[in-house]
């Protein structure tokens, strides 16, 4: 597998079961559609994940509307560079609010994966004439939203502090992590939307 | 365990407090809006109390996934916006359908009765359908005292009865924006 023509060298499915390693009832996970949902899914299937299978730009929203409703526990949104770029405003919303609780990881491989891995606007400029982007620097963007704690990620030494700041620093927290362009095997949740948000509230709330 | 639908006594009470009423008697615990002189006064009274969060959006889109988590955390929320941003919404209109968990929004009507901008019609007149092709169900107010028991029964469908609902606050019942012109 070569990596991205940014020199990204993070592979995405041992990063996010890092990332969601040990998760007990205080860890709400939603991720968003196509790869990011196969990665937490692979991670192990769990009633306190919300994986999307569509609602692309929706997984912030939602993650802030969970966050304000369950301020104790910690809500991590996970999700890539196609589906941030579809709700840019959703950051500013989210620095109205500074959930504390909150923490957002954005897995950007510069590609459109499930639609056969076209170039984002985060892909560098002048890499030819089909894989060319605009260089675009979501965290730059979440940062400039008001999201003060926004960095990337881009090295496997890094891992270990990012995980850390995931799962426990002060948000809300943005991570921009840079990773490799892969073809993985699907690994698929259940696919019922009403069935998801059912096991989801009946694991958090004691009735669906 | 749920109460029976009540006829709420005629109230001297403006409308849109007459709905900031009906909020509390649901427990809506978030609010969310784009800047609206029709809602402004209801916006108002939401900001003002602590028993609710009153977020503003970017785009009236953000107001469906913000309610599937505020749901899936167990809180119940309104998105408040004008027919002109009911297109913002469709794609995630479809989200409380998939996921099958109440929605409520009350929308200011514009592009409707005795509309001066042009560019208002478009929008004001699909509203509507478009809310019908989604799966929304439709609630329709003219007059100022139907208001409180058409949102509150517009709740009441949404919360107790799990359905997208979206009442229609029709520009008759606001009044013709004039710009200050006679």
């Amino acid at each position: 597998m070569s990596p991205n023509k940014s020199g990204a060298t993070l592979q995405r499915r041992p990063l996010v079961k890092q990332l969601l390693e040990n998760a007990g009832d205080d860890l709400l996970v939603i991720a968003g559609l196509g790869s990011s949902n196969w990665d937490i899914t692979a991670a192990g299937d769990r009633p306190l994940n919300m994986p999307l299978w569509g609602s692309m730009g929706a997984p912030v929203g939602m993650g802030l509307g969970l966050a304000m409703a369950q301020p104790t526990k910690r809500v991590l949104v996970i999700t890539g560079d196609g589906d941030m770029l579809m709700s840019l405003g959703s950051l500013a919303t989210v620095a109205t609010q500074m959930p504390e609780n909150l923490a957002i990881v954005v897995l950007d491989n510069e590609k459109f994966g499930e639609t056969g891995n076209q170039a984002t606007h985060t892909s560098p400029r002048n890499n030819g004439p089909t894989d060319s982007g605009a260089g675009t620097d979501l965290a730059m963007i979440a940062r400039g939203c008001g999201i003060a704690d926004a960095t990337t990620v881009r090295e496997s030494g890094e891992v270990a502090e990012l995980v850390k700041d995931v799962r426990t620093k002060k948000g809300p927290v943005f991570r921009l992590v840079k990773v490799m362009v892969e073809k993985l095997e699907f690994v698929m949740p259940p696919q019922d939307g009403a069935h998801l948000k059912d096991r989801f509230r009946q694991a958090l709330l004691g009735h669906p | 365990m749920t109460a029976a639908p009540t006829q709420p006594a005629p109230s001297k009470l403006d409308w849109r407090d007459q709905i900031f009423e009906v909020f509390q008697d649901h427990d809506i615990k978030q609010v969310y809006h784009v800047p609206d002189a029709g809602h402004g006064r209801l916006i108002e009274a939401c900001q003002k109390t602590n028993s609710m969060r009153t977020l503003a959006l970017t785009t009236e889109e953000e107001g469906i996934p913000l309610a599937a988590g505020a749901w899936l955390g167990g809180q119940r929320s309104v998105l408040l916006m004008q027919s002109s941003g009911v297109g913002n919404t469709i794609n995630l209109m479809g989200m409380p359908k998939t996921l099958r968990f109440p929605f409520l929004t009350l929308i200011t009507m514009r592009g409707d009765w005795g509309e001066f901008n042009s560019w208002q019609y478009p929008m004001g007149q699909g509203t509507p359908k478009v809310l019908e092709a989604m799966g929304v169900l439709l609630y329709s107010v003219e007059t100022a005292d139907e208001v409180k028991a058409t949102v509150d029964a517009a709740a009441r469908s949404a919360f107790n009865g799990g359905q997208a609902v979206a009442v229609l606050l029709r520009q008759k019942l606001i009044g013709i924006k004039n710009f200050g012109k006679k």
